[in-house]
């Protein structure tokens, strides 16, 4: 397992780029969000693991503009940051794969592609009728799949509902990578993937991580996270228990953390 | 770590020398198979099917049928259930249903007559604030589906009685003449106008509904805001994750909706000639447009369909009322035959859907 060798750790450093402090998010009587904090380190994989329930997908969704948190405050680059809705945190370079995948199924791969942010052909046509740029957008959105290499899709144009669960994800993956510009986050990327297709995925994450954006994973594949992670983000009963370095301890280790089966020596170090 | 992603990634080795073919899918497609896929691909395949073969039948047991003279009359006749098909039309693409649209159109003609008639107001102003306050009526619609969260069918079947009593009280029942509008405010009756090349009768209105269609049907194919009205109607909640404003477009679809209904009310005074709050648009306009709509293939649960789909099922009823009328059968056959078709058209659509499956 040399592939994670090379420039890992050579721009984890510094300030993070997105902080979260004290975010609390309460559904009725559920508290899913319980004053967590959150740091994301510049260039990073930073893997989120934790029991369900844990409140992983509820802090996901407010770094991604999903969900508004109650109380607490979120930070990029240092500036505080507000968002409202998925758009602004678009706006702002933040991309996301949620669970569900967030496609329209009747709509083609590029339309699925390009959601919210369609490209309108130059000119009068594009100014004045706001045509859709098709071709542009059908070449780019082949051309982001064959990057990823995870499937052969013969028609770009195909309805996303056509395409199998896998080649779904692909698509979905293959949209955030494409236009993250400052964090992507993955939610389970890897769960409706074969083994060759998740090898693929494991890859591109690496491949964003070159390219200076940092990642965050949530996965429930242990073998992928201590494979991958740079560092190791442990939530439990809504808030971060601990930070861990996967050279640093085991699986059955993270494990234990995240169950609450042990408790980690430096959780109040790392918090 | 290193032993720990030895044992994590070993299993993969036994990838190697494995198969690098990607899952190919040589499926024995049957003819039938095929023309699921194919329906699947192009909504507006079914109804313009249906309508060649009404077309086609009607022709050779009605001599007449195939004389300019009737293909004129049956788009004059479809020209306000067209537009206000297109209303209807971009309501059920976001998955909902707008009863209110017959309502809107009479309301909306109503205030344009009695703005001139009873104001004074010169009728190309007062064709303008009707025009308005459709669009006002719309956005009462989308408000209270978007934002209050209410189900379209009740904000609309609520809106549908609001209006319709808003209409008769405020015209007091008030019939204005055919001949007063003719002779003080022809502007209104403008699209009841025609161009007659070799005898034929076109109404100005025909033009209307044929551009309304041509122009909604490229927005909703080669706009991105098209794109998100299907996406709305498809999955909301993806959508609202994938970065479409859902309530924002949802209100805009109603406001647009609510703006044709009253283009159609516009459309009514010249088709009628005078301004009557008692038209039957008022009562029937919503189960006309919705007939044309499932009938033309859009589906009830959102999108899915087309626009071009929706004027071909209008066109279907059109024909199918004038063929009957020709062929010289009871009127209310015609009632039976479009029930019968839109029955069908749900289970066909239903078919389709699996093709997906």
């Amino acid at each position: 397992m040399d592939q994670k060798g090379i420039g890992m750790t050579a721009n984890i450093s510094g300030e993070p780029l997105l902080k979260a402090r004290g975010l609390v998010k309460r559904y009725g009587k559920v508290t899913a969000l319980d004053h967590c904090d959150f740091d994301l380190l510049p260039g990073e994989i930073l893997a989120v693991i934790g029991d369900n329930g844990a409140g992983k997908s509820s802090l996901i969704k407010a770094l991604s503009g999903a969900v508004q948190p109650d109380e607490g405050e979120i930070a990029l680059e240092g500036k505080p940051v507000r968002f409202a809705n998925p758009l602004d945190a678009r706006g702002y370079g933040i991309e996301c794969v949620y669970q569900t995948l967030a496609m329209s199924p009747a709509l083609s791969i590029a339309d699925n592609m390009f959601m919210g942010r369609e490209l309108r052909k130059p000119g009068i046509m594009g100014q004045w009728f706001r045509k859709l740029d098709r071709p542009a957008m059908e070449k780019f959105a082949r051309e982001k799949l064959t990057e990823l290499g995870l499937m052969t899709i013969q028609n770009i144009n195909q309805a996303v509902e056509t395409l199998s669960g896998g080649q779904r994800q692909g698509v979905a993956v293959a949209r955030a990578a494409a236009f993250g510009s400052k964090v992507v986050i993955l939610d389970e990327p890897t769960a409706a993937l074969g083994v060759k297709e998740s090898r693929r995925v494991l890859e591109l994450i690496r491949d964003v991580r070159s390219r200076g954006i940092p990642i965050i994973l949530i996965s429930h594949n242990m073998p992928h996270v201590f494979e991958v992670a740079d560092r190791i983000h442990i939530h439990r009963l809504g808030r971060r228990l601990c930070v861990i370095r996967p050279d640093d301890y085991s699986m059955s280790d993270a494990v234990a953390f995240m169950t609450g089966a042990k408790l980690p020596e430096e959780a109040a170090t790392a918090a | 770590m290193s032993s720990d992603a030895k044992t994590a990634a070993s299993y993969e080795e036994g990838l190697q020398g494995a198969s690098d073919k990607v899952a190919e899918f040589q499926e024995q497609k049957t003819a039938l198979k095929r023309l699921q896929h194919w329906l699947h691909m192009t909504p507006s395949a079914v109804p313009m099917i249906v309508l060649v073969a009404a077309i086609v039948v009607f022709g050779l047991l009605s001599p007449n049928f195939f004389k300019a003279v009737t293909l004129s009359t049956i788009l004059q006749q479809i020209a306000i259930v067209g537009i206000l098909g297109c209303a209807q039309s971009l309501v059920v693409l976001t998955a909902g249903i707008d009863l209110s649209v017959g309502a809107i159109a009479v309301f909306s003609s109503v205030l344009m007559g009695q703005f001139t008639f009873r104001y004074g107001i010169p009728a190309p102003l007062a064709i303008a604030l009707g025009l308005a306050a459709g669009t006002a009526m719309g956005f009462a619609n989308g408000w209270l589906v978007a934002r209050i969260k209410l189900p379209p069918f009740i904000v609309t079947l609520g809106t549908w009685q609001i209006i319709l009593a808003a209409n008769y009280i405020y015209s007091a029942n008030e019939t204005i003449r055919s001949s007063a509008i003719a002779a003080e405010a022809p502007a209104l009756q403008f699209w009841g106008y025609s161009i007659q090349p070799g005898g034929v009768k076109i109404l100005y209105a025909v033009f209307l509904m044929v551009a309304l269609v041509a122009l909604l049907a490229y927005v909703l194919r080669h706009t991105a805001w098209g794109r998100h009205v299907y996406a709305v109607g498809d999955d909301p909640e993806a959508a609202e994750l994938a970065g479409v404003r859902t309530k924002r477009v949802l209100i805009q679809v109603y406001v647009l909706a609510g703006l044709f209904c009253a283009i159609a009310g516009w459309v009514m005074i010249g088709r009628f000639g005078s301004v009557s709050p008692s038209a039957s648009t008022g009562q029937l306009g919503n189960i006309q447009s919705i007939t044309a709509v499932v009938i033309g293939g859009i589906s009830l649960f959102g999108g899915r369909g087309s626009i071009v789909g929706m004027f071909f099922g209008a066109l279907i009823v059109g024909v199918f009322e004038m063929g009957l009328k020709m062929v010289g059968t009871d009127p209310q056959w015609t009632f039976f035959l479009i029930g019968l078709l839109i029955i069908l058209a749900v289970a066909v659509d239903q078919w389709i859907r699996k093709a997906s499956a």
